[in-house]
């Protein structure tokens, strides 16, 4: 099944709203969608999970390939929203939420920027 | 003698939600907890993942056979492929501790698996491809 991507361009920041399961049959879609905002010069992202159901590690992949890319030359910064307990997991796992900024919502994560 | 759950699907990433579906149906009537549910899911999905990826080569047209069943204290998953043999010790573990600028894009698949799943086994014996087992204590 798709994953339902939605995009919010704010004056200072992106925000991508994701809708399903992320998978490896999804994750291509979530990278696309990132590496659009990166390639028109915009490099603060938030990324709001709340209703992302599943993330694998191949959605890990795509969302660490984009903060990579958005923190060079510290340009920018990729922001985590309304991370699920489930989805926490995956990001537990991989020793990721020590790298990613974690919000509760995406309002908060908009504004920390 | 305890029920078996069966399915099997071809090797594409588009089937993934189908089988975390069946995991997740398997897994309950087996009286795994929801968060241990949600752990065989991931287990799964990373194994089948890996399957598509290197047993396969992202050739859509292999089979992926799943079994789930209870065994005494535990819930056994079995995955078989007829694809190319893979070797497990080969995989480099991630180094989860590193910074941000040394982490390494890829290789987690395995490594969730080890740590989602009290028991992970490939069984290389039984014919052509891989057989793995994965297993988790049920806990109420």
């Amino acid at each position: 099944m798709a994953l339902k991507i939605s995009l919010k361009e704010y004056k200072r920041v992106d925000l991508l709203a994701v809708d399903g399961r992320i998978d490896s049959s999804t994750a291509p879609q979530l990278d696309k969608a990132l590496q659009k905002i990166i390639d028109a010069g915009r490099f603060r992202i938030v990324v709001d999970l709340s209703d992302a159901a599943f993330m694998s590690s191949a959605g890990l992949r795509a969302l660490l390939s984009a903060l990579k890319q958005v923190r060079r030359f510290n340009r920018g910064d990729l922001r985590l929203a309304g991370v699920s307990p489930k989805v926490k997991k995956a990001f537990e796992l991989a020793g990721l939420l020590v790298v990613f900024q974690v919000f509760d919502n995406s309002v908060d994560a908009v504004g920390s920027f | 003698m305890s029920q078996k759950y069966s399915l099997s699907v071809s090797s594409q990433f588009e089937r993934l939600a189908e089988i975390a579906d069946f995991v997740a149906d398997a897994a309950c009537a087996c009286g795994l907890n929801e968060d241990q549910v949600c752990d065989a899911q991931m287990a799964v999905d990373e194994a089948c993942t890996n399957v598509i990826e290197h047993a396969y080569r992202g050739k859509p047209d292999g089979t992926i056979h799943i079994v789930c069943e209870r065994r005494g204290k535990e819930f056994l998953v079995t995955i078989q492929d007829f694809g190319a043999r893979f070797d497990p010790n080969k995989v480099q573990p991630p180094k989860t501790g590193d910074p941000l600028s040394k982490r390494r894009i890829g290789g987690l698949g395995l490594f969730f698996m080890r740590k989602l799943m009290d028991r992970v086994e490939f069984d290389f014996s039984s014919g052509p491809g891989n057989r793995l087992t994965m297993a988790k204590k049920i806990k109420r």
